[in-house]
């Protein structure tokens, strides 16, 4: 009636129309028309949850144990009307943080910790493969059973050989059809949402097909309900499934599997795959929280009938495994096409679960497991590449690959000793882990790694060792003394009567100590140490998540979908503040013509944040760009290395305007140095200009004189004799005057650029002095003017050049008798010993000479002017113009500076008139004491 | 009638020359050694040319040119500046005061009784 290849045409066909809903919704997705935007495809696709543990399992489940197949179904049904804030929280958390998986979760909530996330890898994958052995066993025996039709046969699996099992086809098949699904193409957002389109699907076709079996039993075989229900209570032994058992173990056992399921609905990865990671929108929820609930109850309402119903019909011992009634019930009564639909409930139930779970996992082992190891490894440069998606497609096929020949392994290895619900709760216990991490995560801000790692793995570890290895050791693969007699033979730790806990199921018993192990852990640890910065950042994120959607925007709604006009001018203001308002405007203007929008239509898209921040970027630095248009657009939190890039540049910026400061200093003192130095020579230019200008007056004006003296002669040949003498005489006189300027002018330069030849000698002044008095003694005798001297002697010898102080006396002694009064004149030389003070202001011995006449004197206010260049003292009156040149103090003054010492003109009291002018000159230290006592 | 002419300058022998040439032209000559002296000589002799050195004690020759421009009752007095700077912007300024003529020493004694005729003229 149903040959074996209609079995498996039939099969393919359904897989086709999976692939061919899944095709469709990926191409509905890539055009933008989502397919499964939709509440109603959520919570269908959250159906998942309904495997072939549902679908056969349950009703084995009902046949053993009546209603105790139910706290599976209660579980998730008081997490969705119960627990919904819960998941909403994780939604929202999953979202914000752009979370592609549970182990990325608990990662990424402890601080981004790798170690953690592979850790959950691990667990998952080792807690799942017994749930993915569960769908192979459930596949292969529905397919051995339509395939030995018209016998009713019960299928031995780990009887056959390694090459006619069928499970191993069918977990090559769906290993083949996962990779078709999950890894066509990489989604950066690791959603699928072809697959929940095909999971939605399944989920209508297992509820049907297991409706359909349900009303065949209760209204085919039987007259309804209430008739099966009166035929079972006539029997003693399925009368005792009718009630529940009224003991403390009894309702132990039911409370520890509703919280079971509850937690797995939650924490399983392809629940956490569907109901956040594939969640289009977060108001989806609200339908699923009753829709939910409704198809589990609509799929359990015939698992009673049904188990009823085959006990009755088979006789309870009657050869048939209660698991297989679905199947078994329509075949025994001939209604092939009903057991058809029933295996493809039945196969969809498997696939669904198949498909999601390898895809949940083998992106948790690719991004979690594999792809940290080769980064650390630095293995095939793959930092270097820059398309990495190739590799990690790769990567995820052998992981499907693997995870199913994993279960496979588990099937033929432990698959024959446990009925269905069981393998499954061992599944359920073991992601029971997460729970602490996740929820206390979502919750608890004191929550550390350290805590998460110790409460995770001291659980695992217990799971491993009170469920995992018993059945192992109950399959016979492992020895199982240590089953009975405990680890090492310590009664105490007996697997499954761990410290002595006896009384309770397997799996309520590993609950307990699993979970108290974990929390205790967790709890413990976590209390032990403060949040690092690490931690409390991604804490803050995970448990304010709610609490942010009131004061701000969605966390990263700006970059993923579009963002609110209000962003745009956020960001453009926010550009504005530092490109400039224009500036601002126009390139945002020119960014929203590069697409063909007008200014006010662009939306704050991933690609005008990327833009701005570009903008912002050139301006002030990668880092800093980044957070500020994050705090406009709500982009992912901030990291550490961030925060330290923001420091750096805004180290490196204080450090170059420091630079930037100093240099503008240097640079005004520069400046001021500059124009001072340029003052100072145009003050020379002037003073120079002013110098060549009086020299050539001085020169000019005996040069005037003798030229129309000249030329008078010259012209007019009747001058009379005494002018012509007279008129000679005034040439040769002024000719004498312009040569002795001349003279003076060259001396002065010499000395004014140090290029006069010096002797410095040791010279005794008094003969200097007397042979100058001698040498003007006739001018004193012409003009009656008395000389006297007063020199003491010995006089100390100084250090000089004689010829110059010579010089110096002479034009002293002239310009004495220049000024003193013709015949009353009176000049007085004095020399002798003094104390003068040094430029340091010490004290030092020094020869002083004084030269004073009785003439007019020197006003006051020309005490100093007299010694500058081509001033002469004594100009009042025309008759007393004085002969000299006007530099004869300056180079005095110059060569006895030169020497060290003084020339001043020393105030006079007003009584005595004259001019009386003072030279110093120091003596040298120590040798003079020998030169007084030669 | 005679032509009076002031000569102002602090340098002896320069008067002596200027004075000399003159009075053999025929003019009647005053003397002054510096500004304020010049400023009594021309209010006494009342010249009608004033040959006017610039470099002088108390009063420089621009100061009393100066003067001289802004006394009306002088305004037909010539002036003719004499002077040992011979920059050009000496020359201007000499100008600008109201000086008829400019002329650098040392000078041609034959031009420079050209100009005075010229200027007397």
């Amino acid at each position: 009636m149903l040959a074996g290849w209609i079995v498996v045409l039939a099969s393919f066909a359904y897989l086709g129309v999976l692939f061919a809903i899944a095709w469709h919704a990926d191409r509905r997705a890539d055009q933008g028309r989502s397919l499964i935007a939709n509440p109603t495809v959520y919570a269908l696709s959250l159906a998942v949850y309904c495997t072939t543990w549902t679908f056969y399992g349950s009703v084995g489940r009902a046949a053993a144990t009546g209603i105790g197949f139910l706290p599976i179904y209660l579980g998730p049904t008081l997490m969705m009307v119960l627990g919904w804030f819960v998941l909403r929280k994780i939604v929202r958390v999953a979202k914000a943080n752009r979370i592609t998986s549970i182990a990325d979760f608990v990662a990424s909530r402890y601080g981004k910790s790798q170690l953690l996330g592979g850790m959950v890898t691990v667990i998952a994958v080792v807690g799942v493969i017994p749930y993915i052995a569960l769908q192979l066993k459930a596949v292969s025996h529905s397919f051995s059973i339509l395939a030995a039709v018209p016998e009713v046969v019960m299928p031995r699996a780990g009887e056959v050989p390694l090459l006619q099992d069928s499970a191993l086809y069918v977990a090559a098949i769906m290993a083949a059809f996962t990779i078709l699904f999950g890894t066509r193409h990489l989604d950066a957002t690791e959603r699928h949402e072809g697959m929940v389109a095909a999971i939605a699907f399944e989920s209508v076709v297992k509820l049907v097909a297991f409706l359909a079996v349900g009303l065949f039993v209760t209204y085919g075989l039987f007259d309804g309900m209430a008739d099966i229900f009166a035929r079972a209570r006539a029997l003693p032994q399925l009368e005792r499934l009718l009630t529940a058992s009224d003991t403390a173990a009894g309702y132990g056992s039911w409370a520890a599997l509703t919280f079971l399921s509850l937690l797995s609905v939650l924490l399983l990865p392809r629940q956490f795959q569907i109901a956040v990671v594939e969640n289009v929108n977060e108001a989806h929820l609200k339908r699923a929280v009753w829709l939910f609930p409704l198809y589990l109850f609509l799929i359990n309402l015939f698992v009673l009938p049904i188990a009823l119903g085959g006990l009755l019909h088979f006789g309870p011992g009657g050869g048939v495994d209660a698991d297989t009634f679905v199947l078994t019930l329509p075949l025994a009564n001939q209604q092939g096409a009903l057991a058809l639909l029933a295996y493809i409930g039945g196969l969809s139930a498997a696939t669904g679960m198949v498909i999601v779970e390898t895809i949940a996992l083998s992106t948790m082992v690719c991004n979690d497991l594999v792809m940290p190891l080769l980064l650390r490894r630095g293995w095939l440069r793959l930092r270097e590449r820059t398309d990495l998606s190739g590799l990690l497609l790769e990567i995820r096929r052998w992981a499907i690959v693997v995870i199913l020949m994993l279960g496979y392994a588990y099937f033929r290895l432990a698959g024959e000793a446990y009925a269905l619900v069981s393998i499954g709760l061992i599944s359920f216990a073991a992601v029971a882990q997460f729970a602490p991490a996740v929820i206390g995560g979502l919750y608890w801000k004191g929550a550390t790694r350290g805590g998460a790692l110790a409460g995770l793995s001291a659980g695992f570890a217990v799971w491993l060792y009170t469920l995992l290895l018993p059945s192992f050791a109950k399959s016979g693969w492992l020895p199982d003394d240590f089953m009975a007699a405990g680890l090492l033979g310590i009664e105490l730790l007996r697997p499954q009567q761990l410290f002595g806990l006896t009384g309770l199921d397997e799996i309520s018993h590993c609950l307990l100590w699993s979970l108290l192990a974990n929390l205790g852990a967790y709890v413990g640890v976590s209390l032990w140490r403060a949040p690092d910065a690490n931690e409390a950042r991604q804490a803050g994120l995970f448990v304010d998540a709610l609490r942010a959607e009131e004061t701000g925007h969605w966390r990263g709604r700006g970059a993923v979908g579009g963002g609110t006009a209000a962003q745009v001018a956020e960001l453009l203001a926010l550009a504005g503040r530092f490109l400039g308002p224009d500036k601002a405007r126009r390139a945002f203007e020119r960014h929203a013509a590069a697409r063909e929008l007008s200014l006010d239509r662009l939306t704050a898209d991933a690609s005008l944040v990327h833009f701005a921040e570009a903008q912002l970027t050139g301006a002030i630095g990668s880092a800093s760009a980044r957070v500020l248009v994050a705090s406009v657009v709500e982009e992912e939190p901030l990291g550490r290395d961030e925060v330290m890039n923001i420091l750096d540049e805004a180290s490196q910026a204080r450090a170059y305007s420091r630079e930037l400061e100093q240099k503008s200093q240097e640079l005004t003192l520069a400046t001021a140095e500059l124009r001072a130095a340029n003052e100072r020579l145009r003050e020379l230019d002037r003073m120079k200009d002013d110098f060549i200008s009086t020299v050539t007056h001085e020169l000019r004006t005996p040069l005037t004189s003798i030229r129309a003296f000249s030329e008078m002669l010259h012209e007019d040949p009747r001058i009379e004799l005494a002018e012509r003498t007279r008129f000679l005489g005034i040439i040769v006189g002024e000719t004498e005057r312009l040569s002795r300027l001349i003279n003076q002018i060259l001396d002065l330069a010499k000395l004014e650029s140090g290029r006069a030849d010096w002797t410095s000698v040791a010279v005794d002044l008094a003969p200097v002095i007397h042979e100058a008095c001698a040498s003007l003694s006739q001018l004193y005798k012409d003009k009656g003017v008395a000389l006297t001297l007063e020199i003491e002697e010995p006089l100390p010898t100084v250090m000089a050049d004689r010829d110059r102080l010579m010089q110096v006396m002479i034009n002293l002694l002239s310009n004495a008798v220049k000024f003193a009064p013709a015949g009353c004149g009176r000049v007085k030389v004095g020399a002798g010993r003094t104390v003068m003070l040094d430029a340091a202001g010490r004290t030092e011995a020094a020869l002083r000479v004084a030269v004073a006449d009785n003439g007019p004197g020197i006003r006051p206010e020309d005490r100093e002017t007299i010694f500058e260049k081509f001033r002469q003292g004594g100009q009042d009156v025309l008759t007393d113009k004085p002969q000299g040149t006007g530099l004869g103090l300056p180079i005095s003054r110059q060569i006895v500076e030169y020497f060290g010492g003084r020339l001043w003109l020393e105030p006079v009291a007003a009584a005595e008139a004259g001019a009386h002018f003072v030279f110093t000159l120091p003596l040298p230290s120590g040798d003079n004491a020998e030169q007084q006592k030669a | 009638m005679t032509k009076k002419i002031l000569i102002v300058d602090d340098e002896p022998n320069i008067v002596l020359s200027l004075e000399f040439m003159m009075k053999k032209e025929g003019f009647a000559v005053a003397v002054a050694a510096d500004g304020d002296a010049a400023l009594e000589q021309v209010a006494a002799f009342a010249p009608d040319l004033v040959l006017l050195d610039v470099m002088m004690p108390k009063k420089s020759g621009y100061e009393v040119c100066q003067l001289l421009r802004a006394d009306p009752a002088r305004a037909g007095l010539k002036i003719v500046m004499l002077t040992a700077k011979g920059r050009e912007t000496e020359v201007a300024k000499g100008i600008a005061l109201g000086a008829d003529a400019y002329v650098t020493k040392p000078f041609s004694t034959k031009d420079l009784v050209a100009q005075v005729k010229l200027l007397l003229a």
